[in-house]
């Protein structure tokens, strides 16, 4: 009778859940707190909710601590999630070294091939992980700053060596720079009060200084904006949250937007089923170009009115 | 807090038992506080990681990253020692020139150690346990190995002159004995085991990272403050054991405080930094407060 009635017992609760709807559990760990990681965590968060489906967030969050940032995992494990939400390089490593019964969805990964989350960006060697690269489109990025400052001859870099999104960033402005003929000066620094020295080091080494999309840099980019507006150097950057902080320009990932595009990766894995396994690697398309009238005629630059035409969102 | 989440905070825990383990060494016996730790750390995995990816066996790289680390450490024991440049500096120094080399030796920031096999992987196939009560339990062997073999060290005749050194440099000396050379071979000896304790978590997290060591010698310290105020300290084997423990206490503090939720109120990550600083004040003070708590009841 016992048994009875705790398969009674088992089967409304079953019958219960499956007319409410599942609600996914959604685990998240995020290396650090850092607008734009929030922003995609958020967005992410948003497009499920447009689609109306119903899910609960356990939100990790490692202080930018390795051991942390490991020990989430277990943690992870422990929540028995439907989906892992790794956002940025270290927690998608640690989830894809330990997490291999469920799916993985990284997003801000800038180079998951090097990272070794995925083989390829075809993604073929049939993991249980996928997600989106936040790759900057440095073509455009050049391209930007040839507009801005016609006849540039060198742009001046400054990046942190230690970070994983900072080599492939350099490496690839490097190409993009040689294609049309212009140098690349580099200033390294190793943590974000050496980014007021290094904007120094540049000045009468380049026309333009550049920032890419270096956690350390953009943390203390207002040194790099000082040092660029005492002695106008023009400073264009790699993410656009820094063009409200004081830089001329960025075109560049939206961050909320990538949130939103790894939604729709999520929908597809928890709603439709597909295995990460079948689904590429995807990158944001839709970018955004934000300038700053008032940074460009303090570093003496005048913005071409068809850049100013094309921005998204123009500070005046 | 889950069982998964309890077994990976052990897990932790012993992962950085050796690096723990190092830092009592140079803390507590040669009263030397070392910050090369968080460069040693960083550089046992990107030594380990490069073996590994070069086709050595992965249980041999964690040998060559104790080398490497042990050279490391004796650098700063040389500069104290011989160039007499204070411990604190000396340490800093060799952690600053370590990012680089680390930089240097990795060829990358970041090395990814996925689908690589790792010791973790030999030992979960040899066991036939589930990783998740495997690696602890692999890494749990390594650390009682390691503090067996420094019980038996300290015991030597070397090993007594060691312990000396730090509590009593002058009557050592009159001993006859070196005590540049126990500093210079005492702090590499500490850095051997931080090295390859950074070897074991790279394996683990299937990653080195440049930025791996920031805030391992603050995790180091107050690991072997609460090892000492929950286990005592009566006896080096003691103390040793003590140090060990802690770090696993300290990784299942961090565990709940993760995972912590009281009624409507809950933890938030950015709380971490907080709760983490109040454990080590906390593990700070409990002794005086203790001896107190006792002088007052005496009256």
């Amino acid at each position: 009778m016992k048994k009875i009635l705790l398969l009674a017992a088992a089967f409304l609760l079953v019958a219960s859940t499956a007319f409410a709807g599942k609600t996914y559990v959604i685990s998240v760990t995020q290396i650090v707190e850092h607008p734009a990681l929030d922003a995609m965590r958020i967005g992410m968060a948003d497009r499920l909710k447009e689609k109306g489906i119903d899910f609960t967030y356990n939100v990790h969050i490692a202080q930018g601590n390795m051991a942390t940032n490991t020990q989430i995992v277990s943690q992870i494990i422990g929540e028995r999630p439907d989906l892992v939400l790794a956002i940025a390089t270290p927690g998608a490593q640690a989830c894809a070294q330990k997490i291999h019964d469920r799916p993985i969805l990284f997003t801000g990964v800038t180079d998951p091939v090097t990272a070794g989350l995925v083989k390829d960006l075809k993604n073929t060697n049939g993991k249980n992980i996928t997600g989106m690269s936040d790759f900057s489109p440095m073509d455009k990025h050049v391209a930007l700053i040839r507009e801005i400052v016609p006849g540039v001859k060198t742009i001046g870099i400054i990046y942190n060596s230690g970070e994983p999104n900072s080599v492939p960033n350099l490496k690839a402005l490097k190409v993009e720079a040689a294609k049309v003929g212009i140098n690349v000066e580099e200033a390294t620094i190793a943590n974000s009060s050496g980014v007021y020295q290094a904007a120094k080091s540049l000045v009468g080494r380049c026309d333009v200084v550049y920032i890419g999309t270096d956690n350390t840099v953009v943390s203390a980019i207002e040194s790099a904006v000082k040092v660029c507006t005492d002695n106008k150097l023009p400073l264009i950057v790699g993410d656009v949250d820094s063009v409200a902080r004081g830089a001329i320009a960025a075109v560049a990932v939206d961050y909320y937007k990538m949130g939103l595009q790894t939604g729709d990766m999520a929908a597809r894995i928890l709603v439709d089923g597909i295995n990460p396994a079948d689904m590429p690697v995807e990158f944001l398309n839709d970018l955004n170009l934000h300038v700053n009238l008032k940074a460009a005629k303090a570093m003496g630059v005048t913005l071409p009115q068809p850049v100013i035409d094309r921005a998204s969102k123009v500070i005046e | 807090m889950t069982l998964y989440a309890l077994f990976g905070a052990i897990e932790q825990g012993f992962a950085y038992g050796l690096m723990v383990i190092g830092v009592y060494l140079t803390f507590r016996v040669l009263d030397f506080p070392d910050l090369t730790v968080d460069g040693s750390l960083p550089l046992g995995a990107a030594v380990s990681a490069m073996a590994i990816t070069s086709g050595y066996s992965p249980l041999l790289s964690i040998f060559m990253a104790a080398g490497a680390g042990l050279l490391a450490g004796m650098v700063t024991g040389i500069l104290n020692t011989k160039f007499k440049i204070l411990h604190l500096l000396a340490s800093i120094l060799t952690m600053t020139a370590l990012y680089s080399i680390n930089l240097r030796v990795m060829g990358r920031p970041n090395m990814a150690l996925l689908g690589q096999e790792t010791v973790v992987d030999k030992f979960v196939g040899l066991s036939g346990l589930l990783p998740q009560y495997a690696t602890p339990l692999l890494f749990a062997l390594i650390c009682l190995a390691v503090v067996a073999a420094l019980i038996w060290f300290l015991h030597t005749e070397l090993g007594l002159a060691f312990l000396a050194t730090g509590d009593n440099q002058q009557m050592i000396t009159s001993q006859g004995v070196n005590t540049d050379n126990i500093i210079i071979f005492g702090v590499g000896l500490s850095n051997a085991l931080v090295a390859a304790s950074g070897a074991l978590v790279a394996q683990n997290q299937g990653a080195a990272d440049v930025n791996m060591g920031v805030g391992s010698i603050v995790a180091g310290l107050a690991s072997v403050i609460l090892g000492e105020t929950v286990f005592g300290d009566k006896t080096i084997s003691r103390a040793l054991i003590a140090a060990l423990l802690g770090s696993v206490l300290y990784r299942i503090a961090i565990g709940l405080a993760l995972g912590l939720k009281l009624g409507s109120f809950s933890i938030t990550p950015s709380d971490l930094n907080l709760i983490t600083a109040i454990l080590v004040v906390f593990a700070l003070i409990m002794p005086k407060m203790k001896r107190k708590f006792l002088a007052g009841r005496s009256k």
